[in-house]
């Protein structure tokens, strides 16, 4: 049995599917929220790799290589905003992020 | 080829079961390290799809850093991790309907894209396995094609580390520290001070 593009995308689109149903089940840990993210990013990064190997051109795996390093600082920055976060209120439940609103 | 198929759906499919185990397990440790066979599955993906140099970075990033990272965070909050779960089954029939509706699309869309006669895109049947090895390709093209986006990944990485920096920094006040123009400004008539004594006391 052939592998061709079309295996890739429907692997990226259940993984996207995924991450997306996480963000929405688990509404209260913004942890999983986090973690959905990064999935959501690794299933585009794998459409970019696929992309990029059927076309025969390495853009994409350029562009992959910059999703990455968005990934990562993503990542820190909102973690970073966790701890603060928790260490502040002492819960990192998202129905009371609502110091913010007006 | 036998042996690219088997692979492929090795790797496909302990990455799916892995995901799915990150949003739905109980233990947020276990959710980290569900992600990190995650990303080790993709990154075997991309070997399969010749772009060696992106799953080693994959591997080393992921695995190396933003994992570690989140576990550190998890570790590191005292929270009651039970709490945070109600209502994930209250979710789940709309969120599973929902999802189901979201690959349905997708999956449609790319049925469609693939066996239609008219096609966006030429693309060929085979993924491109090059005599030159990928990180020379890569390298080339990287420092000289796409050198500024480079140098502005370079500048995100940069505000994302002052930005965690700053976020996370905090001020004890306690703390002793030297303050180097206290001690330069430092003059011998304000150094010491002369105090009278009395008799069978202190000051």
């Amino acid at each position: 049995m052939n592998i061709d593009l079309g295996h890739f995308l429907y692997l990226g689109a259940i993984i996207f599917t995924i991450g997306v149903l996480g963000i929405f089940l688990n509404k209260k840990n913004v942890i999983i929220i986090l973690m959905s993210i990064e999935l959501i990013l690794l299933s585009v990064n794998i459409n970019f790799i696929a992309f990029s190997a059927y076309l025969h051109d390495l853009t994409g795996q350029i562009f992959a290589m910059l999703t990455l390093t968005v990934a990562a600082a993503e990542a820190a920055i909102g973690l970073a905003i966790l701890v603060a976060f928790f260490r502040n209120l002492g819960s990192i439940e998202v129905s009371k992020i609502n110091k913010l609103k007006g | 080829m036998i042996l690219y198929s088997i692979s492929f759906y090795l790797f496909s499919t302990i990455a799916v079961f892995s995901a799915l185990m990150v949003i739905s397990a109980k233990n947020p440790v276990h959710s980290v390290l569900f992600l990190i066979l995650s990303f080790v599955n993709a990154s075997g993906l991309f070997v399969l799809l010749g772009a060696e140099f992106l799953a080693m970075i994959l591997v080393v990033v992921y695995v190396g850093a933003v994992a570690v990272l989140f576990l550190f965070v998890v570790m590191m909050l005292d929270i009651n991790f039970i709490k945070l779960r109600e209502g994930f089954l209250q979710y789940l029939p709309f969120g599973a309907l929902l999802g189901l509706v979201l690959i349905i699309e997708l999956g449609m869309l790319f049925y469609t894209e693939t066996y239609s006669e008219v096609r966006l895109v030429e693309f060929s049947n085979k993924p491109l396995i090059a005599e030159i090895e990928n990180t020379k390709m890569i390298g080339e093209i990287l420092y000289t094609d796409y050198f500024y986006l480079f140098q502005i990944s370079g500048i995100i990485l940069l505000v994302a580390m002052i930005g965690s920096i700053t976020l996370t920094l905090r001020d004890r006040g306690k703390v002793k520290r030297q303050d180097i123009n206290s001690q330069n400004n430092l003059d011998s008539k304000n150094a010491i001070e002369k105090k009278k004594v009395k008799l069978g006391e202190g000051i």
